[in-house]
């Protein structure tokens, strides 16, 4: 048997119950890193990016965006039956993240845990397995986290943009959601744009064999085929979100399938942010639930390199209503902010080697 | 039997291939390599040759793979042929292109296909830089870090400081190449750019800028050759002629050159070949050289004698280098626009000529095009082949 069946679909109907977005509050303006490095070829990929300060990792961001998605979906933590994170910044090497987030927000002992890996897309990997676990009827709730501080080498292309943030969402029973999971899809291959070898500090990438074989291909060919299965077109959807790895990329994509600016404006967070990597496209949707209106359709695809993408279309319901309020907005952390020079920078984030 | 005016019995060019240049990162060395051969044996009426001659620099750099003669040979379903490969870093092509005539016009042959094949973007950054700054003298050029476009900068500043060439002077060649290359679609850059955008393009290497400089990319151009004597071309296309080939060498370290601004190798091998065809540069119309920097265009007019010493930068500014000019350069964008396949770069030249002299340039055509010379270089001039073809109904 061949898995040519390109949606995937859960036995039951599956949601997004609630939700909830974390930015760490240091922006350092991408014109810093330029002043030190001495490059602006082709001008600069974002105006800023979040920076996380020195008491934060992904764990205690992962739990400021938990607790904001507990807030919205008003459950007991103790009915979440897995908790996830995905990210390629977690604090161990060996030493879950999830069960640190499932301790702290009180989702433990009964309850299944574990940290995800796949570059940008970890986290949209998360929320693609949750559905199928809610969806097949062995857990009722499921926490999804897609969260990162990114890293990048300084003087690297990657340093002005590498930020940090991302989203949670507690993935459960359609009649109970505040946007409904139509269908989801996965398309992945061999691609090295990408990588961090273990016991490396920084990334290594293929300059722009990042884009066009890698970006582009994933997310279109990902995008495309939901669409056909679903039988839906650019126009019918609200809003839609593509991973942002800087600000040209997911206005490019948008256009070459077919959606105008207006369409990816309210979730294209990367010129304030940066690349929250994992958390990119997540984070991008927690911006669009929160000024979206009940019953419009979102389209989400994340791309991570190594490579893949998952695209989901989702709609709205009248749920949704009245629970945006219930927690800190993304917009809100987006205007939180501290600016940073790179100083301060290096030191928040480690680069200055003391021994 | 060797017809008047050249010194070469009769070698026709049968047919002729190219892929796009551009970044192939879904094709293999190989497959690259097959589709202009293929193209080039269809081109042919489906003649098959007796030999295949490689021109590749960076396939053992870059591919970790040596032996590209036999791999294409056997790849085309060719099993039994004679195949080898030539390298003379960017002159690999041409060098390729002169055994293939040799071969020719020894009569041990009559039908011999050519490849210019590169591979560059399955690497990227210092890796590539390396591999290219290989082709100067590893010893006392590149283990120093000079690399390719560092040679180029120090030639460009002496050129500007013995000549008195203006800022920009040098845009011309730049321009022309994009412009050039619009109509060219299998181009790497098919877009016009303006002035403004030389003059605001960071520098690669003082003075060399980015639009200086040519950029690398992925491709492989065929052309199959026959005797005249033996076979002859069939059908109603222009019958091309090879009329002269010639490769000559200098000092390959940039240092030991006497006299770096003459471009020797580039003024003995224009030499000989315009002495093998029994022609002057005002018999030529239109010129493929290797304009990997924009530096080189100017010294290889010079030494082609289409300009005098320190005036080739002229014909640039002036407008004389365009397809309606008095020398067209380029005319398909040239390695500029059209990208720069490294070693390939002496066959898609030859190719491009061909296609010109038979009318099939397309939006790029030339008009009126008889004869056309081609003229790759390996390094900073160290190697330097250049070969003539002509219409060979009008000789």
């Amino acid at each position: 048997m061949t898995n040519h069946a390109p949606m995937l679909k859960p036995v039951q109907d599956v949601g997004i119950v609630g939700y909830g977005a974390y930015i760490p509050r240091y922006r350092l303006p991408a014109r810093e890193v330029a002043r030190l490095w001495k490059s602006e070829e082709g001008g600069l990929p974002i105006r800023e990016k979040a920076v996380a300060g020195l008491d934060e990792d992904v764990v205690t961001m992962s739990i400021e965006a938990a607790r904001n998605t507990l807030a919205r979906a008003g459950i007991s933590p103790s009915e979440i039956r897995a908790v996830w994170v995905g990210s390629e910044s977690h604090p161990y090497a060996v030493k879950p993240t999830s069960t640190i987030v499932a301790e702290a927000i009180g989702a433990v002992p009964h309850t299944q845990a574990a940290d995800w890996q796949f570059a940008c897309k970890a986290g949209t990997e998360a929320v693609q397995a949750a559905i199928g676990m809610v969806g097949s009827g062995m857990a009722h709730y499921t926490l999804a986290i897609g969260m990162d501080t990114a890293q990048g080498r300084p003087g690297d292309a990657l340093e002005y943009t590498a930020g940090a943030g991302g989203a949670a969402f507690l993935l459960g029973p359609a009649a109970e959601s505040l946007t409904i999971i139509e269908g989801s899809y996965s398309f992945v291959s061999d691609t090295p744009d990408f990588w961090r070898r273990a016991n490396e500090r920084y990334p290594e990438h293929g300059q722009r064999f990042t884009g066009e074989p890698a970006y582009f291909k994933h997310i279109e060919a990902a995008a495309h085929t939901l669409m056909e299965a679903l039988g839906s077109m650019p126009a019918d959807y609200a809003y839609a979100v593509f991973h942002q790895p800087n600000t040209k990329f997911p206005q490019r994509v948008a256009k070459t399938l077919g959606f105008r600016p207006e369409q990816i404006s309210a979730g294209l967070l990367v010129p304030l942010i940066g690349n929250t990597y994992a958390g990119s496209a997540l984070v991008g949707l927690t911006a669009v639930l929160d000024v979206a209106d009940p019953g419009v359709r979102i389209l989400v695809v994340s791309f991570g390199s190594g490579a893949g993408s998952d695209a989901f279309s989702l709609r709205t319901t009248e749920r949704l209503a009245g629970r945006q309020g219930l927690a800190p907005t993304t917009q809100d952390y987006v205007a939180r902010r501290t600016e940073i020079d790179y100083a301060t920078y290096s030191r928040y984030r480690g680069k200055l080697v003391m021994k | 039997m060797h017809a008047p005016g050249s010194a070469l019995p009769e070698i026709l060019v049968a047919g002729v291939g190219l892929t796009p240049i551009g970044e192939h990162w879904e094709k293999s060395l190989r497959s690259i390599a097959l589709e202009a051969m293929t193209a080039a044996v269809e081109d042919a009426g489906g003649l098959r040759p007796q030999a295949l001659f490689v021109g590749n620099m960076l396939a053992p750099a870059l591919s970790a793979q040596t032996h590209l003669g036999v791999l294409l040979a056997d790849f085309a379903g060719w099993r039994g042929i004679e195949a080898a490969t030539y390298e003379a870093a960017g002159a690999s092509g041409g060098v390729a292109l002169r055994q293939a005539v040799l071969a020719l016009a020894s009569g041990e042959m009559d039908r011999v296909m050519v490849v210019g094949v590169e591979k560059l973007t399955d690497r990227i950054g210092s890796s590539v830089e390396a591999a290219l700054a290989a082709a100067a003298d590893a010893d006392f050029e590149a283990v120093q870090g000079l690399t390719p476009a560092a040679q180029a900068g120090l030639l460009m500043r002496r050129y500007i400081h013995e000549h008195h060439v203006p800022e920009h002077g040098f845009a011309g060649f730049s321009l022309t190449a994009h412009a050039n290359a619009v109509g060219n679609p299998r181009a790497l850059y098919r877009r016009a750019i303006r002035l403004e955008d030389y003059a605001s393009a960071p520098m690669l290497s003082d003075p060399l800028n980015l639009f200086d400089a040519a950029p690398v990319a992925d491709g492989a151009a065929a052309i199959l050759l026959t005797r005249g004597d033996r076979h002859r071309p069939a059908g109603e296309r222009t019958p091309i002629r090879i009329l002269a080939s010639a490769v000559a060498t200098g000092p390959l370290a940039l240092h030991d050159q006497p006299d770096p601004l003459g471009f020797e190798a580039a003024l003995i091998s224009a030499g000989r070949a315009m002495a093998q065809a029994g022609m002057a540069a005002r018999d030529i119309d239109l010129f493929e050289l290797h304009d990997v920097f924009s530096i080189y265009a100017a010294l290889a007019l010079e030494s082609a004698g289409f300009a005098e010493r320190g005036q080739g930068w002229r014909l640039a500014a002036e407008g004389e280098i365009s397809r309606t000019g008095r020398i067209p350069i380029s005319t398909l964008g040239g390695s500029k626009a059209r990208g720069d396949a490294g070693g390939a770069t002496g066959v898609y030249q030859a190719v491009e000529v061909v296609l010109q002299l038979q009318g099939r340039a397309g939006e790029a055509q030339v008009p009126e095009a008889q004869v056309g010379m081609g003229q790759c270089l390996g390094g900073a001039g160290a190697t330097v082949a250049t070969h003539i073809l002509a219409r060979a109904d009008r000789l």
